[in-house]
């Protein structure tokens, strides 16, 4: 059994499961009460994005291990339309409060690793590491 | 999940007891605006202890809803953000701007009478 868990995110409820699940993980692997609450957070925000962007896709949850310590990947994968400038998304300003933007750069802060791929029309793929501290 | 409101003199108080989704949470303002109006109540505790993350979708709800409460002449505070959720919620840019907020239920109530005591 590979240590990987798939949430599949079509509605508001899986945003809940998602998020839940990470915490989970994060506890199960010796994460600081802090540290698997800025996960939650960030898996929260990017299953945010794809129901509100791409009505459907999913997360997938994975253990990694580093040279020096463990860790958890988020991959969050859908195939809506896509982000048409991904440097303008990650810029600050363009997200947050407001009811627009992706929050990516938000985000960003929660982590420790970021990257995303997006093409217009065919999804955009988000992952994410936190390391163990 | 619903989220029961208790009414307490002039004041209503809803308890978050789980997590919520965001249809959770709009019917929660919802009820509360409405109830507020039904019960001319003039503060509205949202005790958000439990909630163990405060993304985006939440705390834009929870300010709109106070915002709502306030253009009815009602005040709203909301109690009981966990350490490490307000600790997310600044490195994620939330802000609750206006909003009132105080550290549990019994700090939430002098607020309000202590407003109120004020106004009168």
């Amino acid at each position: 059994m590979d240590d990987e868990t798939r949430v599949r995110i079509n509605s508001d409820q899986d945003i809940v499961v998602a998020r839940q699940k990470g915490r989970s993980l994060a506890v199960a692997l010796g994460f600081s009460s802090g540290d698997a609450t800025l996960l939650a957070t960030a898996i929260s925000e990017l299953a945010r994005n794809i129901v509100s962007y791409a009505k459907t896709g999913d997360i997938v949850l994975k253990i990694i291990h580093g040279s020096a310590n463990s860790g958890i990947q988020i991959v969050a994968r859908d195939n809506g339309p896509g982000i048409p400038d991904v440097q303008q998304a990650l810029r600050d300003g363009f997200s947050t409060s407001g009811s627009l933007g992706l929050g990516l750069p938000g985000v960003m802060r929660l982590v420790d690793e970021f990257h995303i791929a997006s093409v217009e029309s065919q999804g955009t793929t988000v992952s994410i590491k936190k390391w163990k501290h | 999940m619903e989220v029961p409101i208790l009414k307490q003199g002039d004041f209503l108080i809803a308890t978050i007891q789980a997590a919520l989704t965001d249809e959770d949470l709009l019917h929660l303002r919802t009820a509360l605006v409405q109830h507020v109006v039904r019960s001319r109540s003039r503060g509205v505790i949202v005790d958000v202890t439990s909630l163990d993350v405060m993304d985006s979708f939440a705390s834009r709800t929870l300010r709109d809803l106070a915002h709502m409460i306030r253009l009815r002449g009602a005040e709203t505070v909301i109690v009981g953000i966990q350490p490490e959720v307000a600790f997310a919620m600044v490195q994620l840019g939330l802000r609750l701007e206006d909003v009132a907020t105080a550290l549990d239920l019994e700090e939430g109530l002098a607020y309000l009478n202590q407003k109120f005591k004020s106004s009168a």
